[in-house]
């Protein structure tokens, strides 16, 4: 269980690199998002090379989420930026 | 089993005859993607994948149960290299086989461009004095 402001983020291929990190017990403290939509909101703010990607998408639990999805404690949440797999 | 799904360190090209081979099925279609030496003129000494392993496995999966609705096929396989590729090395196996050979070209044509749209997995090209994540930037 995470404490209230806080979210448990992995990151994956460009994200990593932005970030520094795999994996971030992120602190957003009263501003934590509660959606996917405000969670980009959150990090495109923090990070701004977020902002410059083709595409940014975020996977709850495995799945890719839209950005309308809440977002619960414990859930396994994914920074998923363009893939390019093949 | 009908499908096989696999995420590995090394893919063996050998083994996907026997593995899509299948009494019904009078034809068997194979596409396999491997690293080309160059992009744009610019040569490239490696590539570098990484997955996101649990959805990678899901959305492969969802993949070949697509195809297998969508197409009449004994098999599907779906296998993905990660680590460090070379020239010439293979990344990327997937096949189909059917009775006749129009739906088996259908499908794997449909399982490697879907692959590349959802599934994820990342890509790095390693060039001699920089590293490029593929398509991250527009």
């Amino acid at each position: 269980m995470h404490k209230l402001g806080q979210m448990d983020l992995l990151f994956f291929g460009i994200a990593k690199d932005i970030v520094g990190t795999s994996q971030l017990d992120m602190f957003f403290g009263e501003d934590s998002p509660n959606s996917v939509a405000e969670l980009k909101q959150a990090l495109k703010k923090r990070y701004p090379e977020f902002s410059k990607l083709t595409s940014l998408a975020i996977a709850v639990n495995s799945e890719y989420a839209s950005d309308d999805v809440q977002l619960k404690a414990n859930d396994e949440v994914a920074i998923i930026p363009p893939v390019s797999g093949g | 089993m009908n499908k096989i799904i696999e995420i590995v360190q090394d893919l063996d090209t050998n083994k996907v005859y026997q593995e899509l081979s299948h009494p019904s099925s009078g034809g068997i279609c194979v596409f396999v993607g491997s690293v080309r030496e160059f992009t744009n003129n610019e040569q490239v000494m490696a590539l570098e994948f990484e997955t996101y392993e649990t959805m990678a496995l899901k959305e492969m999966d969802k993949l070949a149960d697509t195809a297998l609705e969508k197409w009449k096929l004994n098999k599907v396989v779906i296998k993905h290299a990660v680590g460090k590729k070379e020239v010439q090395d293979a990344v990327v196996i997937v096949g189909a086989s059917s009775a006749h050979r129009s739906e088996c070209f259908e499908a794997c044509r449909f399982l490697i461009d879907t692959l590349k749209e959802t599934v994820p997995i990342w890509k790095k090209e390693l060039f001699k004095n920089k590293s490029v994540w593929v398509s991250a930037h527009p």
